[in-house]
């Protein structure tokens, strides 16, 4: 029995040492290392022949100056802050355009449902970079929907929005709304109508009814959605370097000169070890917050 | 049981050594080679050619210095090929493989000896310089008759390019050909390696950051050649492909294309093998195959760039071998510079400074 309940833990706890930890320790360890003209162009590397010697001269030769570094130069913090602000705003803008959609969805008969669900799920089946190219069509001073606003009479000067921040809003919007419509739908199909009928005969207006029963209740589907468009949006790299201007600052970018321009991979790799902690760190304190709360309630 | 496994066995390493010796893998840059040759490559040779191609110096360095590519064949420009030379990322050439080596230029051998001391690790494939594309009418009717297209007055004078903005001014995301270009401009050596003067540039760049349009290694192009934009900072013959997609088109753009008289920055594609090459082999018939002076005469004539291989001059179209553009003439040759590889301290200082013109912070 207790045989049996260690294998079942076992296979979680490999697959997070083996997928997470073990990269996140290659990733710190070259954060913690010096550029030099080789391959691989940092050092040291771990030399096991030479025995207690060299695994002595490798973690010696470990520091975290390029910690230091980052906190020198206002790049760095600009970048993140830059990025947090996209990213906040993004998840918000895709939550507010998501959530009605993800409504809908379950209140709508049961057998348009899956159709429903087909819609979202579609995109998906063309590449990611192609549809992020064909907002450049879209987007850019000739446009569809610059043509489309002159035809209206909308506009008389075509807007300029290719290259600026309201592109990168545009393109994450997009590409992120299907993880946010899916778990706050799923969320949904699943409440329990029964409970909006009794709010209303008890006297709740409609209105009440979706504050006090359905918000609430969607809540879990609500986060989730939220964690799966913020934290690949705020690391976003593609979005940004193709409907971006230059003046997008992103982390995502920043993290790609210091790794191409500069062939500075411990800097870099400090910049992610910074980034993933960034993320991680508020994460399980949330989560430690929510369970707290359960264990209150009950 | 035995008896039927020796000759799969035979079969699967016969297999798997035709495989290995009868593959080369290049890695070249984009809209760099006429296709028809790739194809007579593998008729002639009966080797498997994979042909990928990349957009940037840094991507490629990147793939070297992380080892185990799988390329056979890379081109990397002559100062990032010195790098790399000094990384161990590359093997010397076995000259005995390559037979056409005869055909190499002595002129352009001289100057890639600067990135590649005896020429023991690189063949030159093409060079060209970096300068200035305009749209003649369109610059003439905002400037005058007069406007200075020749000279880098034209896009780093801020009175000139306010004037050009509406109508449309790429500059190239290289910083290790814009710094040295403002160096230039500002008649300091353009190969200066010191902090302080390559500093000096942020002004320059600065006050006419407002008034260019973007910042890209390809997109003028077809910018240029549609007429959407008036001006490029850009590579040479990029810009001449340019000035043929508009005479192709038949729009009425006409496009032209200047070495800046203040100097033009003179740069060598260099073909080399990776030190850890799968099959180093068919990686110096490939070479040999681009040495030949039929070849590289039909790769020229294609992209309009230079190359370094003077029997392949007879072979050249005239349009080519007498542009000055692309083959200059002596006095403009005395015009190019080169320069050589930043140290680590130094590329960020560039890259830092890169990143703050374009973007402001």
């Amino acid at each position: 029995m207790n045989f049996r309940r260690f294998l079942l833990v076992l296979v979680p706890y490999g697959w997070l040492l083996a997928l997470f930890l073990v990269p996140f320790l290659i990733v710190l360890k070259i954060a913690l290392s010096d550029t030099a003209l080789s391959i691989p162009p940092y050092t040291p590397t771990l030399d096991l022949s030479a025995g207690w010697a060299g695994i002595k001269d490798f973690f010696g030769a470990l520091d975290f100056e390029n910690f230091v570094f980052l906190t020198q130069d206002d790049l760095y913090w600009k970048a993140y802050l830059s990025s947090l602000k996209i990213a906040l705003i993004s998840t918000l803008v895709t939550l507010v355009v998501g959530y009605p959609i993800a409504y809908g969805m379950a209140r709508a008969p049961q057998e348009w449902r899956p159709t429903l669900m087909m819609l979202v799920i579609l995109p998906f089946w063309t590449s990611f970079l192609i549809r992020v190219y064909s907002w450049m069509g879209i987007l850019s001073q000739e446009g569809f929907l610059n043509q489309f606003l002159q035809w209206a009479g909308l506009t008389s000067e075509p807007l300029i929005i290719l290259n600026t921040n309201w592109a990168v809003y545009i393109g994450i919007v997009y590409t992120y709304l299907p993880f946010m419509i899916l778990p706050i739908y799923a969320t949904l199909e699943k409440l329990d109508v029964s409970l909006l009928e009794a709010a209303e005969d008890l006297g709740c207006s409609r209105t009440e009814a979706f504050w006090l029963i359905t918000a609430p209740l969607s809540r879990s589907g609500v986060i989730a959605g939220c964690f799966l468009v913020f934290i690949p949006a705020i690391g976003e790299f593609v979005i940004p370097s193709i409907l971006g201007g230059s003046r997008t600052l992103m982390i995502g970018k920043v993290l790609w000169e210091e790794f191409f321009s500069n062939r500075d991979w411990p800097v870099a790799s400090a910049v992610a070890v910074i980034l993933l902690l960034i993320l991680v760190i508020p994460i399980i304190l949330f989560q430690r917050n929510e369970q707290r709360q359960r264990e209150l309630e009950q | 049981m035995k008896s039927t496994w020796i000759p799969l066995a035979a079969a699967l390493a016969a297999c798997v050594t035709a495989a290995g010796a009868e593959e080369v893998h290049v890695y070249n840059w984009s809209d760099y080679i006429d296709e028809e040759l790739l194809t007579k490559f593998e008729e002639e040779t009966g080797i498997k050619l994979v042909y990928d191609v990349f957009d940037s110096n840094e991507v490629l360095e990147t793939k070297m210095l992380a080892g185990g590519s799988g390329y056979d064949v890379v081109v990397p420009t002559g100062s990032f090929l010195q790098r790399q030379i000094s990384a161990g990322a590359f093997q010397p050439l076995d000259f005995s493989k390559l037979p056409n080596a005869v055909n190499l230029w002595d002129v352009i051998q001289e100057r890639t000896a600067t990135y590649d001391p005896g020429n023991a690790y690189s063949i030159n494939y093409m060079w060209g310089t970096t300068g200035i594309g305009v749209n003649v009418a369109k610059v003439a009717e905002i400037l005058g008759e007069d406007a200075p297209i020749g000279s880098l007055e034209l896009v780093f004078n801020p009175a000139n390019m306010e004037k050009l903005a509406a109508c449309g001014v790429h500059f190239l995301d290289a910083p290790t050909e814009m710094i040295p270009a403002a160096l230039a401009y500002l008649g300091e050596n353009p190969d200066s390696h010191d902090p302080e003067v390559i500093a000096r540039t942020e002004a320059v760049l600065g006050a006419v950051r407002p008034y260019v349009q973007k910042f890209h290694n390809s997109e003028y192009i077809n910018a240029l050649a549609n007429g959407d934009i008036c001006v490029a900072v850009g590579w040479s013959g990029d810009i001449l492909q340019a000035r043929d997609r508009a005479d192709e088109a038949d729009n009425g753009v006409e496009i032209a294309y200047n070495a800046p008289s203040e100097g033009a920055l003179m740069w060598f594609d260099q073909m080399a093998i990776p030190v850890d090459a799968p099959n180093p082999d068919a990686a110096h018939t490939f070479l040999n195959f681009i040495l030949d002076a039929h070849n590289m005469a039909a790769a020229s004539n294609y992209v309009y760039y230079a190359n370094g291989n003077v029997a392949s001059q007879e072979f050249l179209e005239e349009d080519v071998i007498g542009d000055p553009a692309i083959y200059p003439d002596a006095e403009t040759l005395k015009n190019l510079y080169i320069t050589t590889p930043y140290d680590p301290k130094v590329q960020r200082v560039v890259t830092r400074l890169w990143t703050k013109i374009k973007s402001g912070t």
